[in-house]
């Protein structure tokens, strides 16, 4: 997809592919046919620049054609270069403004909790990302509404653009971070789907919301762009192209017979 | 026209002149949010790891951190995209740096469609507008590598706060060499009496061509590049208005807010005036390759000789 638009986010897709795959395909209650359905449960990608994944992920479940896919950031694609609640079916906010997407969830959960609705909220953020003030906000708030339908799943995968993120600015130590704004806390492999899916089903109940901090790989998948910053937003070449796609076909995805990530 | 040089960024000169800045005044220090590769700080950064700080993703934080190191006495230069500088940070901004009037050099690049494919969250289209409304706020809006380069270095002179907003794409030069200064920020780039054509930034090269266009068609048109849109030399939009009696603008940035309505302004207090405001029409942008967000939106030269045909017109 990301070579076909000859631009777009690998890195950060990659690190997420597994927890995404996770989530649409074992954990999400949801129904492709009826993406509004009352009694879903909802993902949001407060982590726009990653849409790869999430397109990838909704085509799949058949929210949307397959053939789609390559139409990625084209001019008259649905598949804007950030979610786009409007234009593609399943996307359930627009994002792409970081840090944004743990308030718009945690006014969702509250406005599912108004309205008795059981679906539950996940939202993937990125460990960049977390060092916006306005996510502390939202989790100063998730906490102190007990909303308890709120699951914050980071990709901790240590890179964001201009480095590690420990050199730009440390989010460390963000398990406790999260601990002590009153959060129910997780720390995960975030490429091991017992794990994934134990930690995301375990996120649905306690008494308030749940934090996961999931440790990844930038990347994850491709030799040459894992753990290195340079594939955060840049296309890979044709041959490139042809290199990541064998590389990532060798890793099967549980239950699905070919990977989702393409 | 065009001077015949290889296209460049202006955010390119904005990280050449931070650089050359930075060689000769040791109080320079400047800011980013981890864009400093897209934004061209890191330049700076890699000369002059202690005076630069990337502070994470974290742009309303830095604009403060800003406004507390000028208030330390340093020239600080703070840059991220233009939506989340002006947007994201407004109120750090307006409270901190427009008001107490601090020397803090806003650089903000990737302005309007031009970003592309990134689509609309990252495309400001009414960054102009949000910085404009600012008292105290210089507003700067280079037409290619030279003229940007010219405006950072000139920055390091001017008193209080200012906003420089540059691109991601390459752009045609229009000057051959940086010019002295931006002096009041209105070149008369091409004489004409029958309409005048007020542009900035990408706009400038498309007005030139559009110019060239009406020739053929026994149109004469001024062409002036307006760099600084606030304070907007008055004098100097006043006498184009008068000469010609009616005007196109042309903007990367909403009908609202920007360079339309700094030049309606004028008309309206000083040479009433017809105008026709070529921008984009109160939307968002999406995702496309440039060249053909700038036709889909009408922002072509073809799209201004259409236009200033308009004004034209409907004046007879
Ligand atoms: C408010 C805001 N500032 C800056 C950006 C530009 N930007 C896009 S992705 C990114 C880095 C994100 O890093 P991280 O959250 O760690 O994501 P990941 O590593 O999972 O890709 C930045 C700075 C943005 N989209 N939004
Ligand atoms: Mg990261």
């Amino acid at each position: 997809m990301v070579a076909e638009a000859s631009s777009g986010h690998p890195g950060g897709s990659l690190s997420a592919t597994d927890i995404v795959t996770a989530l649409y395909f074992k954990v999400l209650k949801h129904r492709p046919d009826d993406p509004k359905w009352a009694g879903r449960d909802r993902f949001v990608l407060s982590k726009g620049h990653c849409a790869p994944v999430l397109y990838a992920a909704l085509a799949r479940s058949g929210y949307f054609p397959v053939d789609d896919l390559p139409n990625l950031r084209k001019i008259d694609c649905h598949l804007q270069g950030h979610p786009d609640m409007h234009k593609t079916p399943g996307v359930e906010i627009s994002s792409g403004s970081l840090g944004q997407g743990l308030s718009v969830s945690a006014g969702l959960s509250l406005g599912m909790r108004l309205d008795g609705l059981p679906g539950h909220v996940f939202t993937l953020l990125g460990d960049g990302e977390s060092q916006e003030g306005e996510v502390w906000e939202a989790a100063m708030a998730a906490a102190h509404y007990k909303l308890t339908n709120l699951t914050a799943i980071v990709d901790a995968n240590g890179l964001q653009i201009d480095g590690f993120t420990k050199d730009v600015m440390n989010v460390e130590p963000l398990p406790d971070k999260f601990a002590a704004f009153g959060w129910k806390t997780l720390a995960i492999d975030g490429h091991d789907f017992g794990q994934i899916i134990d930690a995301l089903e375990a996120s649905r109940s306690g008494d308030g919301p749940t934090a996961i901090i999931a440790r990844t790989v930038k990347g994850k998948g491709v030799s040459f762009m894992e753990n290195n910053a340079g594939w955060h937003g840049k296309a890979p070449s044709p041959e490139e192209t042809r290199q990541a796609l064998a590389e990532l076909q060798g890793e099967q995805v549980p239950g699905k017979g070919e990977p989702v990530g393409s | 026209m065009a001077v015949e040089l290889k296209p460049r960024a202006t955010r390119e000169a904005y990280g050449d002149a931070l650089l050359a800045l930075g060689e000769r005044h040791e109080n320079v220090v400047a800011l980013d949010a981890d864009l400093a590769g897209s934004t061209k700080s890191g330049k700076f950064g890699a000369a002059f790891p202690e005076r630069f700080f990337n502070v994470g993703i974290a742009e309303a934080n830095m604009m403060n951190i800003a406004a507390g190191l000028a208030i330390s006495g340093k020239i600080a230069y703070a840059s991220t995209f233009a939506v989340f500088a002006t947007g994201r940070a407004f109120d750090q901004v307006r409270q901190s740096i427009a008001q107490p009037r601090l020397p803090v050099r806003i650089c903000a690049s990737h302005g309007g469609l031009t970003v592309g494919e990134d689509g609309c969250t990252h495309q400001s289209v009414e960054d102009i507008g949000l910085m404009r409304l600012l008292p105290n706020m210089r507003v700067v809006v280079p037409a290619d590598y030279n003229q940007t380069y010219a405006a950072v270095l000139e920055s390091y002179e001017l008193p209080g706060p200012m906003y420089i907003r540059t691109g991601r794409p390459n752009v045609p030069f229009i000057y051959g060499e940086p010019p002295a200064g931006l002096g009041k920020g209105c070149d008369v780039l091409r004489e004409g009496t029958d309409i005048s054509l007020f542009a900035c930034g990408i706009m400038v090269s498309r007005t030139l061509e559009a110019a060239e266009e009406l020739k053929k068609r026994d149109i004469s048109a001024e062409v002036v590049n307006v760099s600084v849109l606030k304070p907007i030399d008055v004098d100097t939009v006043a006498a184009s208005l008068t000469k010609a009696g009616c005007a196109v603008t042309a903007e990367e940035h909403s009908v609202i807010g920007g360079l339309g309505d700094a030049v309606a302004g004028v008309a309206t207090e000083y040479c009433p005036a017809r105008i026709g405001r070529l921008g984009i029409k109160d939307t968002f942008g999406k995702s496309g390759q440039p060249d053909q967000l700038l036709e889909e939106f009408q922002l072509t030269a073809r799209d201004l000789v259409v236009l200033a045909e308009q004004v034209l017109k409907s004046r007879k």
